[in-house]
């Protein structure tokens, strides 16, 4: 059904995928994200503890765990945003193909941004219009032409579904949409920069049910083409959309493999008392 | 344990008596705001002709000939109006400087603040024996130029701070916003003033309000002249200046024009006052 | 790549040049305290600052420079001002943050902006008009023979008028920072609001509150041209407040004309204004740093 709503409104607009392989990055080896003996601290307190994993590539990877477990944190790490709190202190490896995210400087860092996007607990709309939201990503990154940038806005939009509600008043601001809708938008404006891997931090907590839906279902399509990390709270989401799960405890990765395995059949006890709800 | 009836009384009497002191004051900030207002426009509407604004002082200008104190405007305004774009120059920088590409921890920024904190609190009669002395140290003479530099200096801490509040309260989720989508510190600074346009609005009125009726710094360095000045090089009036000297001479009817000249400065001051409040209250609705 | 190289670029050389104009702006602080100092020391060969500050005599022409009537003048229209303000902001705080209705708030800050926007000329005009007239036909006569009305009393009740918004908006501020937590547990333990103000806000609020004082003395120190047009500038230690009097910006005010006619007259004049640069400085150094860390606790 989704896929065929996706074909329709592509040959409605008359582009497909090929045409936006123009603006693919070509020199990332895409080889996906992992992290060796990653320790993260803020103010001398010990957040993250010798932390490895794998995100596997094209996949939804869920990152559970009780409040508090550091499993914010550890998105946040992935794309260095938690440089902005202050006193924090990483160490370890966090690679992206060949390179390390975590001992590069704040400038290298703008273009590992891009590659890694990051979808906010609550949408957080630039203050310009919608049209510009989408498009300030690619101009920041050297895409100016007026055609281009058409072509860009209308595909993500119909990207995340949004097309056919915001099309008449593309130069609105973007504050006049709806909490559901500016989270959408704020999905297509981290797709717009094509990037490989999309952080989700909590990302429908702060919608109601049927928007919450609507951008999940977005996250179970877009997985084709990207590979998503997500923060949840919510243990029936992650059930329902996960391919992968990593179970967070005091800042230890607990458990992690493939969702089925980690949630119908838990290892570790930690994990088990978690999932019956013993803590939470 | 109870409290004994007699201790009980005071607590109260004590409570009305405050409260009675409280309504006294709020009664004396409001009748204070409203005497001077009130005494200042009626007496200068009793005094002002539509001469005094549109013309320069003509010939026996300050023993109470004709003529009125146009070359006072247009000096406030030319002073006025180059001071706030050098100002805004500077403090613009200065201001996200501190806020994007500093820490919330940083030293610099902690020491910079308190400069700044005490820039604004240096009368400005000392702005203007220190602009008057910089003057004389590298050969300039009284000039509206010299009026410029000495408000551009007053004004700038006073910029400088108001639009550091309004930055302060850009939420952190903009920023993130920002950086997560690769920008640099510059770009996201740019985004930042699209954000909060009319807080930048709103602190330069406040300082057009301050400079405008700044008299004691330009007093030292922009001297005083009758005529529109034409060149940076040349004396200029400014409006409060204008006003105490005619003030301060005998003639009645030179009064009236200085009566007249306080009238014109309180309604552009109110001007910008009643502007600034109005886009402040506009921006607070449409904040993120 | 080369867009990237490019942005960067253009990020470092603003941020350069952005660090460049805020250490700019900071200097002044410091080349504004030895630009002063340097134009004045000149008098130093002649007198040392305890008999400048000390001297009764000012005969410029003579060499003679006693700043104490000035230095007198200014003490006792800055204790005036704040005699006047410091209860009247005090009290109107108090209401703002522990009584008022939203509905006054609407009036009172306009209020308040108004009195902080209006320029010094025009708080002159105003104690000229009024002021002036007030004291030395209908308050002067009750209590002395004769006084003109330009006396430390006009000018200190201008002065605390002047300095009103600035104190009320910082008492406002500090309250503020008293946790509502603490609010409620004194008013379930019973106590009025008066009680609750004094004994809890006020209290917790103290160094705040001299800090703010210490605050406004600073820029009452340095207000001119209101003080100027309603003082009487006449170099004399008042003895009462329906004296003239002359306070230190009047007389730099007033004499910058002349000042480069006679020797040391500049020296002079510059170390009045560095006096006061250096007061203002120490003033407002402290309580901005008092004030700050109160505002950081909260």
């Amino acid at each position: 059904m989704t896929l065929f709503v996706k074909r329709l409104a592509k040959s409605e607009n008359g582009f497909t995928k090929e045409e936006f392989s123009m603006f693919k990055h070509e020199n990332e080896d895409s080889s996906g994200l992992y992290c060796e003996k990653l320790n993260v601290s803020i103010n001398g307190n010990h957040i993250l503890k010798d932390v490895s994993l794998k995100i596997p590539k094209n996949k939804i990877t869920c990152i559970v765990g009780p409040s508090g477990c550091g499993k914010s944190t550890l998105l946040k790490t992935f794309n260095r945003i938690i440089d902005m709190t202050e006193g924090v202190k990483i160490s370890g490896k966090i690679m992206l193909g060949s390179e390390n995210i975590a001992d590069m400087s704040f400038n290298d860092l703008t273009e590992i941004r891009r590659r890694i996007g990051l979808v906010p607990q609550r949408p957080c709309p630039l203050p310009m219009s919608i049209y510009d939201n989408i498009a300030y990503g690619c101009r920041i990154h050297g895409i100016t032409k007026r055609k281009d940038l058409n072509k860009i806005v209308v595909h993500y939009l119909n990207e995340v579904g949004l097309w056919n509600e915001v099309r008449n008043r593309l130069q609105t601001p973007a504050t006049g949409l709806s909490i559901g809708q500016q989270q959408r938008l704020c999905l297509a404006r981290s797709i717009a920069v094509e990037p490989e891997i999309i952080l989700a931090d909590e990302a429908t907590s702060a919608l109601d049910p049927v928007s919450s839906k609507i951008v999940e279902d977005l996250f179970v399509r877009l997985k084709e083409d990207y590979t998503i990390v997500m923060v949840t709270h919510t243990l029936r989401q992650a059930l329902r959309i996960a391919d992968y799960a990593i179970f967070i405890y005091m800042g230890k990765v607990v458990e992690e493999g493939p969702a089925k395995e980690v949630f119908e059949n838990p290892q570790n006890e930690l994990t088990k008392n978690y999932l019956l709800g013993v803590f939470s | 344990m109870k409290s004994s009836p007699k201790k009980h009384r005071k607590k109260f009497v004590a409570a009305i008596a405050a409260r009675v002191c409280m309504y006294l004051s709020l009664l004396a900030v409001f009748a204070f705001a409203i005497a001077i207002i009130w005494a200042v426009i009626r007496r200068g509407w009793q005094c002002i002709t539509w001469e005094m604004v549109t013309s320069l002082p003509g010939g026996g200008f300050y023993i109470g000939k004709s003529g009125g104190f146009l070359n006072a405007i247009v000096g406030s305004i030319y002073i006025v109006g180059a001071s706030t774009i050098l100002g805004l120059i500077i403090s613009i920088p200065a201001v996200f400087y501190l806020n994007v590409y500093l820490k919330k921890t940083s030293k610099l920024a902690y020491v910079a603040r308190l400069a700044y904190d005490v820039l604004f609190g240096v009368p400005s009669i000392v702005y203007g024996a220190f602009a008057f002395t910089l003057m004389i140290a590298v050969g300039m003479r009284t000039s509206l130029l010299g009026g410029i530099i000495t408000t551009t200096l007053l004004i700038i801490p006073i910029m400088i701070r108001s639009m550091d509040e309004v930055v302060k309260n850009v939420p952190d989720e903009l920023y993130e916003a920002s950086y997560a989508l690769g920008s640099t510190r510059l770009e996201t600074v740019k985004l930042v003033i699209r954000q909060i346009l009319s807080g930048i609005a709103t602190a330069t009125l406040l300082s057009v309000g301050r400079a405008i009726g700044d008299a004691a710094g330009v007093m030292f360095t922009a001297g005083f002249s009758d005529s529109i000045p034409t060149s940076l090089t040349q004396q200029t009036a400014t409006l409060p200046l204008s006003i105490f000297f005619q003030l301060s001479a005998p003639q009645v009817e030179v009064q009236e024009r200085a009566y007249a000249a306080a009238f014109v400065l309180t309604i552009i001051v109110l001007i910008i006052s009643l502007l600034g409040r109005f886009l402040t209250n506009k921006f607070s609705k449409h904040k993120i | 790549m080369n867009i990237n190289s490019k942005r960067l670029l253009k990020e470092k050389t603003m941020g350069g040049a952005m660090f460049f104009i805020t250490i700019l702006s900071l200097l002044l602080v410091v080349v504004m305290g030895v630009g002063l100092y340097m134009k004045s020391s000149p008098i130093f060969n002649e007198l040392s600052l305890l008999d400048i500050l000390t001297a009764r005599e000012w005969r410029p022409a003579k060499s003679q420079f006693g700043f104490f009537p000035f230095v007198m003048g200014t003490v006792w229209v800055t204790l005036i001002a704040i005699i006047i303000a410091f209860p009247i902001s005090l009290f109107t705080a108090l209401y703002l943050t522990e009584y008022a209705k939203s509905v006054v708030r609407k009036y009172v800050y306009p209020a308040l902006d108004i009195l902080a926007a209006l320029p010094s000329v025009i708080y002159g005009v105003w104690g000229t008009l009024v002021v002036v007239p007030w004291i030395s036909k209908k308050l002067g006569p009750v209590f002395v023979d004769y006084t003109s009305g330009y006396t430390v009393l006009a000018a200190g009740i201008v002065l605390g008028i002047m300095i009103l918004p600035l104190l009320v908006s910082l008492f406002v501020e500090i309250f503020s920072t008293v946790p509502m937590a603490m609010r409620e547990v004194s008013l379930a333990l019973g106590s009025t609001r008066w009680q609750l103000s004094t004994k809890v806000i006020m209290k917790k609020s103290l160094p705040g509150i001299f800090a703010t004082i210490v605050l406004a003395v600073s820029r009452a120190l340095g207000e001119t041209i209101a003080v100027l047009m309603v003082c009487g500038n006449v170099p004399q230690i008042p003895h009462s407040i329906f004296d003239a009097c002359y306070p230190i910006p009047a007389l730099i005010a007033n004499n910058y004309g002349e000042m480069l006619s006679m020797p040391l007259y500049e020296a002079a004049l510059m170390l009045a204004a560095t006096i006061l640069f250096v007061v203002v400085l120490v003033f407002n150094l402290t309580s901005r740093i008092v004030l700050r860390r109160i505002s950081k606790n909260d």
